[in-house]
């Protein structure tokens, strides 16, 4: 296909290969997070770790919105599910997240809860077109890709005069949680974990463009590279955290430079900025509670926020005690520091939410890592 | 569903109400272009949970390739 196999071309990953063993330093350890789950995923599916030095290390990102959202929305979703008439919408990697006693939304949905299947925010406004008859919410979740499309859905539900439609809102950002993962005691006190620079996301970076992470590379001294979703993207972007840290610079540089503008995509952000505004603070899975790191919907379009529409109780709800997905988020464990990973936590019987998505670090090692050799100088983080 | 492992699509035919058809690997389905402006068909956008987000900058993406085979050029000299 054109546009995504020329930049999986296995020579020339072999060569980006070579350059990065060409260049970096013996002498240093190099440790690198890719914040998105799509890097996760593609860093797992091309074996991308077996192609990089012993000195160079991947660390997964919490940037996964399925794996983030805690167990107390979901139960949410769950409960508003159980409505009598209410039909709930969610994109399909929501439904097998479980929660604390088991319960899941396809679980719901077998013991009778109207619960759909939806691949789009556009699909949430059919059903509600089709069944006036009942409630019909979405549950929307994501980062700054998905958001838009919510609120063209939101838009497009009052332009239609929808009084049967509204959005559980759980959106949230992704420089925040970069911010707040830099300045983490885990960071910044503890040592658990060095960060030297992060791949910054690609879809994420269409919208938003690049200029949101300049902040990190100066505040912080942390070199950033966005990249697209394809190995050789991935590669390339590690060649340049590698060039900009052999060279001092901590700066935003932009390899994927087919998709991404420095300011994204202006009309996108104006429609987010005319129906969402920032919450005070929102629960993350792993992260706890951060400032500023998700969006509710603006009260000018209070009729469409299934927040105020239905009781939807503050549930905070601690993840299962075996399950390390908090950890793993943080980037202070790895889906193989888990003792129920691959045991008691499959894809299939998934007990915690990274374990569910594709993009959720434990899915990828799982699917892609679970039989390959650790390398022979494990990364124990220093 | 995949969240964000949107692939580049490639437009086939512009649809009503701001849609269009775009081609996944042999696949066709209609999107919407509510987000992005000014698409024509031969276009490639990156398609996210049935929404285009961006246009691919063609000319951008030779250059991204030409660069990853100036550097096996320069590995192979070196």
């Amino acid at each position: 296909m054109k546009y995504i196999d020329e930049f999986r071309d296995g020579a020339l990953a072999q060569k980006i290969a070579a350059s990065i063993a060409a260049e970096v330093n013996s002498q240093h350890d190099y440790h690198f997070m890719e914040f998105c789950g799509g890097h996760t995923h593609a860093i797992s599916r091309y074996g991308i770790v077996d192609l990089l030095p012993d000195n160079v290390h991947m660390i997964h990102g919490p940037g996964c919105p399925v794996c983030v959202l805690p167990i107390g929305r979901v139960e949410n979703a769950i409960q508003l599910a159980q409505t009598p008439q209410l039909i709930l919408c969610s994109y399909g990697d929501m439904l097998r997240i479980p929660t604390a006693s088991g319960m899941s939304l396809l679980k719901a949905k077998a013991q009778g809860a109207d619960i759909r299947m939806i691949h789009s925010s556009a699909d949430a406004i059919k059903i509600a077109q089709e069944n006036p008859r009942h409630q019909v919410v979405f549950f929307a979740i994501g980062f700054e890709t998905t958001t838009p499309p919510t609120a063209v859905a939101i838009k497009q539900a009052q332009a239609l005069g929808l009084s049967n439609f509204s959005v559980f809102c759980n959106h949230v950002l992704t420089p925040s949680a970069i911010s707040h993962i830099l300045q983490s005691p885990e960071v910044r006190q503890l040592n658990l974990i060095r960060l030297d620079g992060f791949i910054g996301p690609a879809h994420v970076s269409t919208v938003i463009g690049s200029r949101p992470y300049e902040y990190f590379a100066e505040e912080f001294q942390k070199p950033v590279v966005i990249a697209g979703f394809e190995p050789l993207d991935v590669m390339q972007a590690i060649l340049m955290l590698i060039r900009q840290l052999n060279q001092g610079r901590a700066e935003v540089e932009n390899e994927f430079t087919r998709a991404v503008l420095p300011n994204g995509n202006i009309k996108a952000q104006m429609l987010v900025a005319e129906v969402f505004e920032l919450r005070r603070t929102f629960e993350w899975r792993g992260l706890g509670l951060v400032p500023y790191s998700a969006l509710k919907i603006k009260s000018a379009y209070a009729d469409f926020d299934a927040e105020q529409r239905f009781q939807m109780p503050a549930l905070s709800i601690a993840d299962n005690k075996a399950c390390e997905c908090g950890a793993i988020l943080r980037g202070v464990k790895k889906p193989q520091d888990c003792k129920i990973f691959g045991t008691v936590c499959t894809p299939e019987n998934p007990i915690g939410s990274c374990m569910v998505s594709s993009e959720g670090a434990c899915a990828a090692h799982y699917s892609y890592g679970r039989f390959r050799a650790e390398k022979p100088i494990t990364a124990k983080e220093n | 569903m995949l969240m964000c492992l949107a692939i580049p699509a490639r437009i086939e035919q512009l649809t009503a109400d701001n849609h269009a058809i775009v081609n996944l690997a042999g696949i066709r389905k209609e999107i919407s272009l509510a987000l992005v402006e000014d698409i024509v068909p031969g276009d490639y956008v990156i398609v996210h949970v049935g929404f285009a987000l961006q246009k691919l900058d063609l000319i951008e993406a030779e250059n991204t390739l030409a660069l990853f085979a100036e550097l096996s050029a320069f590995n192979q000299n070196s």
